[in-house]
């Protein structure tokens, strides 16, 4: 399936880019993190992760679809 | 107009407390985050707030509402800076108008809380030996930083 990436802070730094197309072999999200982050080098775990499908945070059980929009969310430090 | 708002220019803290004001209201409590010169002992020159602009806008909007709702609020608004900051720029404002005093300050402390935890923005901070890293929710270094 094919999906919208963005990346944001040490994930976008690790990829090297702030967002990707990319024709995934995963059909879910832990798949489709674990496949990126061994592309990317990506050292966060995903448990320390949150995931945004389309602009709403979800479950990681969360559905896919065709051209969906994911951003993995490392831990947030604004304020 | 919306509650929380995230601007890549300074912010207005004047200009924003007008957005607080109720006749009902008895209370106002305002927080300011300042960019500060020093982090876990490193001397900080200047930092970058990168965010998810849609999500960032739609936590901080349901962060304020629940906010309104749970301490009963005649107002509330929160702006956050993105881009890059120096030592002394308002990165955050957070305001709230009650009725009494303790559900302003409450919520007031809540509302920064919140905004800390789970709005998607992240702080990249550089410090004056040249060296710059992403940091977590409790300001220590990211290990994800290369």
């Amino acid at each position: 399936m094919k999906f919208r990436l963005l990346y944001f802070a040490s994930l976008a730094d690790c990829a090297g880019c702030a967002a990707e197309s990319v024709d995934a072999r995963a059909s879910d999200l832990a798949s489709l993190y674990d496949e990126v982050r061994q592309r990317h080098d990506f050292n966060l775990d995903r448990e320390r992760l949150r995931v945004a499908v389309n602009g709403h945070i979800v479950a990681w059980d969360h559905p896919l679809n065709e051209d969906d929009e994911i951003v993995f969310l490392p831990p947030v430090s604004g304020g | 107009m919306s509650r929380f708002r995230l601007v890549p220019d300074s912010i207005d803290g004047v200009a924003e407390k007008r957005r607080l004001e109720a006749a009902g209201a008895g209370a106002c409590v305002i927080f300011e985050g300042w960019v500060r010169n020093h982090n876990q002992g490193r001397a900080v020159q200047r930092l970058d707030y990168q965010a998810y602009a849609p999500l960032a806008s739609s936590e901080g909007e349901a962060i304020l509402d629940a906010a309104v709702d749970r301490f009963k609020l005649r107002a509330a608004a929160a702006v956050h800076r993105s881009g890059s900051l120096v030592v002394g720029d308002m990165a955050v404002w957070v305001g709230v108008s009650a009725d009494h005093r303790d559900a302003a300050f409450a919520a007031c402390r809540w509302i920064i809380d919140e905004i800390k935890l789970r709005v998607p923005i992240w702080k990249n901070e550089h410090y004056i030996d040249g060296e710059s890293g992403w940091l977590h929710p409790d300001n220590t270094p990211a290990d994800g930083g290369r």
